[in-house]
């Protein structure tokens, strides 16, 4: 039986835009803190820190996002967790997120001049201190921008969880296609949908960027 | 090493602000500092002056350990900071330093600037550290000043309020890394004139720069550094009308004096 594609397939897609978004949250708010770990190992002084935040970025750049979440939904499976698509995919993209946003943040990090930590250990502040202080808020401006930018990155990537069997937007589309049979129609929904979700953020990011570089040259 | 830190428990007093015996530093293979010795009394004022790479900043950044040192032992206000990490934070407590560059806190006002290490090293209250950040912007006159951010100041008040940052602090000994070098020429005077004031109240100071006008005026004695060695010290006088040194007369030749 070939459906027709009528309002109630349409809104079906539109209702999965919320797996996508609370996957991408979920994902980004776990990246965000595995990430800032990951940024302060790289640029720690301990050999045993910098070293494994190194391994665990070049890791999970140098594979291709769908072989993570593979890896981490059988992964979980053989744990004896069980088969779940959204846990499965709420991790292996917290891990990719953690990975990415690190290695972004580091370089954010040594972009602040080493003079500004030189001054404020010559004042007597600690590492907290002067991370806190000093460095992470002349490093968050400079983030601002790559940040949002991974993030319009991420919400994309979400698209890959539908391959082991999460219903956010792409899955959704993948479904009422297979009922439609209106392929052109159906992922040019889906895809105006994504559109929606990352433009503004695009928009974000640049006037962001343009103000700090106004800041800047003030 | 042991002997030196039980002499310090006894005569305190007398100790030398700084001690350095036989300072060894080296950047990978390169050896920068070698086996230095320098003894600076409290109340000393020191101008440390040399060629370009001769290790003038290595030195100076030893004695607040911005630069770990390999060999030797280094004695700051009775304090073996050689002995381990706890020293060096608490000598950095009490030793201030100025930088050639300023390194002002971009994202904070002149006064968060001058209030930051009071209140988080000292512990002290938001309003006393206010009250102290204003006092010293008063003494390198620009209390004005306060609101701004460091971009909006030119670089001549910059370095004084750098210098006003780190007195903030109530250090006991303060180092200056070349403090006007980076100054357009009509701005020097008004830097060096805050440091002279503060000479004046009886800082102990070490200071790398070749404004040799301020090393007469100020200076106990100069310390001439090449090659990651002291080659000679002495007083101004002598220093400059006599030095004994063949490096010592070359160098003072290049820069007119
Ligand atoms: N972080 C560093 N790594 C490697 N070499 C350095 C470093 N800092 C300084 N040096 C070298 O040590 C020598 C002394 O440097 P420095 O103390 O800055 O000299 P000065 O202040 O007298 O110009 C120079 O040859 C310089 O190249
Ligand atoms: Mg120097």
């Amino acid at each position: 039986m070939i459906r027709a594609f009528g309002p109630n397939e349409f809104l079906f897609i539109v209702m999965a835009v919320q797996w996508t978004i609370a996957l991408s949250a979920v994902a980004f708010a776990g990246g965000a803190v595995g990430g800032l770990l990951i940024a302060l190992a790289r640029t720690s002084k301990p050999r045993v820190l910098r070293y494994s935040a190194l391994v665990f970025i070049r890791i999970f750049q140098g594979t291709p996002l769908l072989m993570q979440l593979f890896l981490v939904f059988f992964g979980l499976n053989i744990f004896g967790i069980g088969i779940n698509p959204w846990i499965a995919a709420a991790i292996a993209l917290t891990l990719h997120a953690s990975a990415f946003l690190g290695e972004i943040w580091r370089g954010c990090i040594e972009a602040v001049p080493s003079g500004q930590s030189e001054a404020a250990w010559a004042l007597g502040l600690g590492y907290r201190d002067t991370m806190t202080s000093i460095v992470l808020p002349q490093a968050a401006r400079i983030a601002v921008a790559p940040t949002v930018g991974f993030l319009v990155q991420l919400i994309k990537g979400t698209s890959l969880a539908s391959i082991i069997g999460f219903v956010e937007m792409t899955r959704a589309g993948q479904i009422i296609n297979n009922a439609t049979f209106a392929p052109l129609t159906v992922f040019s929904v889906v895809a105006l949908l994504y559109f929606i979700l990352c433009w503004p953020l695009s928009m974000l990011a640049r006037s962001v960027e343009l103000r700090f570089a106004a800041a800047n040259r003030r | 090493m042991t002997a030196i830190a039980a002499d310090t428990q006894v005569r305190i007093d007398e100790m030398p602000a700084v001690r350095m015996v036989g300072v060894d530093k080296w950047y990978a293979t390169y050896h920068a500092l070698k086996s230095v010795d320098l003894e600076v009394a409290r109340g000393e004022k020191i101008v440390v002056c040399g060629p370009s790479g001769s290790g003038k900043s290595t030195l100076i950044r030893c004695i607040n350990q911005l630069e770990p040192v390999q060999g030797g032992t280094i004695i700051v206000d009775g304090i073996e900071l050689t002995a381990g990490p706890k020293f060096v934070e608490q000598v950095r407590r009490d030793v201030g330093m100025v930088f050639q560059q300023f390194n002002l806190f971009p994202h904070m006002t002149i006064l968060q600037n001058c209030m930051l290490a009071p209140m988080k090293v000292r512990g002290v209250s938001r309003a006393e550290a206010e009250a102290t950040a204003r006092k010293y912007l008063e003494r390198v006159r620009i209390p004005e000043q306060a609101d701004k951010f460091p971009a909006q100041l030119s670089g001549g008040q910059q370095q004084r309020v750098a210098i006003a940052r780190a007195l903030c602090m109530n250090p006991k000994i303060m180092l200056f890394d070349e403090p006007t070098s980076a100054l357009d020429p009509e701005m020097v005077n008004e830097v060096l004139d805050t440091m002279i004031d503060l000479a004046q109240e009886g800082m102990t100071m070490i200071v790398v720069t070749h404004e040799m006008g301020f090393a007469r005026k100020v200076a106990d004695r100069v310390v001439f550094m090449d090659n990651g060695e002291i080659v000679e010290m002495g007083e101004p006088e002598a220093f400059f009308s006599n030095p004994q040194q063949e490096r010592t007369r070359n160098f003072l030749g290049q820069i007119g004096h």
